[in-house]
């Protein structure tokens, strides 16, 4: 098992980021908390929307809750995995990134597992629970194909959000002030992604569809599983291309994210 | 000079001080208001669906009025500071409140005087963006008459000043916590839904339209929005005026107390 050993350092970075979290465990649980909070007050935008409403986007209360509850798993997931990445430019000014440099590992998975924030799980849980009470809600003609488009949306949403944040770490190599530039894209590609779509002008449409695909992690995948038509120019067959998206949005973040290391010239610490 | 001169001298320069503080970083200004603005869009698109869904209006707003909110909730976050501060309680558990404390200045209004200067510079940076694209891109409905803009420029200041005698109860909350991230994230959770900067609050049910009111955070965005584009003139617009001066005299003499309260503790660690 040569790749166990390749692993091995990796392993034991997340396992003491993992034990620090929940060695003081009133703050842990208020923490979660606080994310459990957060999931609840995005649901609560919908809910008070669908509280004077029916229908939006051709989605009903049943629909838009199955689209919300797999943007939000996506998000919190891959919020959870990568979202300290936001981080770097306090490691750029700081000096901190160089320790990194130094050591015989890839930067960008050094960075990754340098936090796994274990309370983000709250905001998770909020949407699984969400999720839960939808599937049943809506109609759903199960077969398997239904039942792997599901688990791909969840992969390839997670995967898209997790390459967002990525991106938005690589510009932060030219915009360390400016860092709160690539919140559009990640949180508010988040955002996008929780509603359909269709309710967007066409230029707001397609930036959230084909330049921060945020429509492939939910809406495109949700119409897939009602068997609805999508708006004009997003058939809903492209509820399928969400991990050919996924691999695209990584292609491009990881190309920056290279540009953006070899950019960097050290914080002459 | 005369006590009062002097007082105002020190609030005079303790709002430039935070004025000038905060016009130091202009990249992270222009970054703040892009974002805002790429948020006012998608806002902006879910109010207008909304609306739409509903048969062309809702809560009393239109398809121009309802995205009108949406660009006015987005230009006034970082003035009034929605999404909290929290030097304060960090300078709690540093300990460097104790210098605050040595300084012949009041700590709240000394705080209060640099926050009103942050506010006064983030007003047209990080407003007029969203602004300015809302007019673009959905049309923005605003009064053509002085008087709702001069009652606007009151209603503001006093959300202001209420933002921060908030932020100024939640930061006191460091001297008995010592883990302040939980407390913070739930004050940022009910104040942006409650303050209607998620959803108008004229959109909410019954019963957490009540809950809203019974806080101070319909002050912050709901009310000056109101006031702004007239939806409550007159009679109605100073009644909600007059609720926001209730809320920061009340809020004022509670962090007063807490903060003493607080600070014996402080002095009893010896800190």
């Amino acid at each position: 098992m040569a790749d166990t050993g390749r692993l091995h350092p990796y392993r034991v970075l997340l396992s003491s980021r993992l034990r620090s979290q929940t060695a003081y465990r009133r703050s842990f649980a208020m923490d979660v908390l606080g994310s459990v909070a957060i999931g609840a007050l995005e649901f609560g935008e919908v809910f008070v929307i669908f509280t004077n409403i029916d229908v939006l986007g051709e989605l009903d209360f049943a629909a838009a809750a199955l689209l919300f509850a797999l943007a939000n798993i996506c998000f919190s997931l891959a919020d959870m995995i990568v979202g300290h990445a936001d981080r770097l430019p306090t490691y750029l000014r700081q000096g901190t990134l160089d320790a990194f440099l130094l050591r015989p590992l890839p930067v960008l998975a050094q960075l990754i597992t340098s936090d796994l924030s274990l309370r983000r799980l709250g905001r998770t849980a909020v949407a699984v629970v969400v999720l839960g009470v939808a599937l049943p809600l809506n109609d759903i003609s199960w077969g398997p194909d239904k039942v792997a488009l599901l688990a791909l949306a969840v992969v390839a949403g997670t995967a898209i959000f997790a390459a967002l944040f990525v991106c938005a770490a690589a510009v932060q190599f030219w915009l360390v002030e400016g860092s709160e530039f690539s919140n559009s894209f990640t949180y508010g590609g988040s955002y996008a992604s929780q509603y359909p779509a269709s309710i967007f002008a066409l230029p707001v449409r397609v930036l959230f569809t084909f330049v921060v695909p945020a429509a492939f992690v939910a809406y495109l995948p949700t119409l897939a599983l009602l068997d609805l038509a999508g708006p004009p120019g997003l058939p809903a067959w492209l509820g399928w291309c969400s991990p050919v998206m996924a691999v695209v949005i990584w292609g491009v973040a990881l190309t920056g994210w290279r540009a953006g290391l070899r950019h960097y010239t050290g914080a002459g610490s | 000079m005369s006590p009062v001169r002097l007082r105002i001298a020190v609030v005079t320069a303790h709002i430039a001080m935070g004025f000038r503080r905060w016009s130091t970083y202009r990249l992270a200004t222009a970054a703040g208001a892009f974002t805002n603005t790429i948020f006012g869009l998608i806002k902006a698109y879910i109010t207008i669906g909304a609306i739409g869904a509903a048969g062309g209006t809702l809560g009393g707003y239109d398809a121009v009025t309802g995205a009108t909110y949406a660009w006015l909730a987005q230009a006034l976050l970082a003035p009034v500071n929605v999404f909290g501060w929290q030097e304060l309680a960090l300078r709690i558990r540093t300990g460097d409140i104790s210098i605050d404390l040595a300084r012949p200045v009041d700590p709240q209004l000394a705080f209060m005087a640099a926050d009103l200067g942050r506010a006064a510079y983030s007003f047209i940076p990080r407003g007029a963006p969203p602004l300015l694209v809302g007019a673009l891109v959905t049309g923005l409905a605003l009064p053509a008459t002085p008087l709702p803009y001069l009652l606007a420029a009151l209603s503001l200041l006093l959300a202001v000043m209420v933002s921060f005698s908030c932020l100024w109860l939640m930061n006191l909350t460091a001297f008995w916590l010592l883990d302040l991230r939980g407390v913070t994230t739930l004050y940022m959770v009910a104040c942006t839904f409650l303050s209607g900067m998620v959803v108008p609050i004229h959109w909410f049910p019954e019963w957490l339209a009540t809950a809203a009111a019974w806080t101070p955070f319909p002050s912050l965005i709901q009310t000056p929005i109101d006031v702004i584009t007239a939806r409550a003139e007159g009679t109605d617009a100073l009644m909600l005026i007059g609720t926001q001066a209730l809320w920061l005299s009340g809020l004022i003499i509670a962090g007063r107390l807490v903060f003493r309260t607080g600070a014996k503790r402080l002095v009893v660690q010896g800190g």
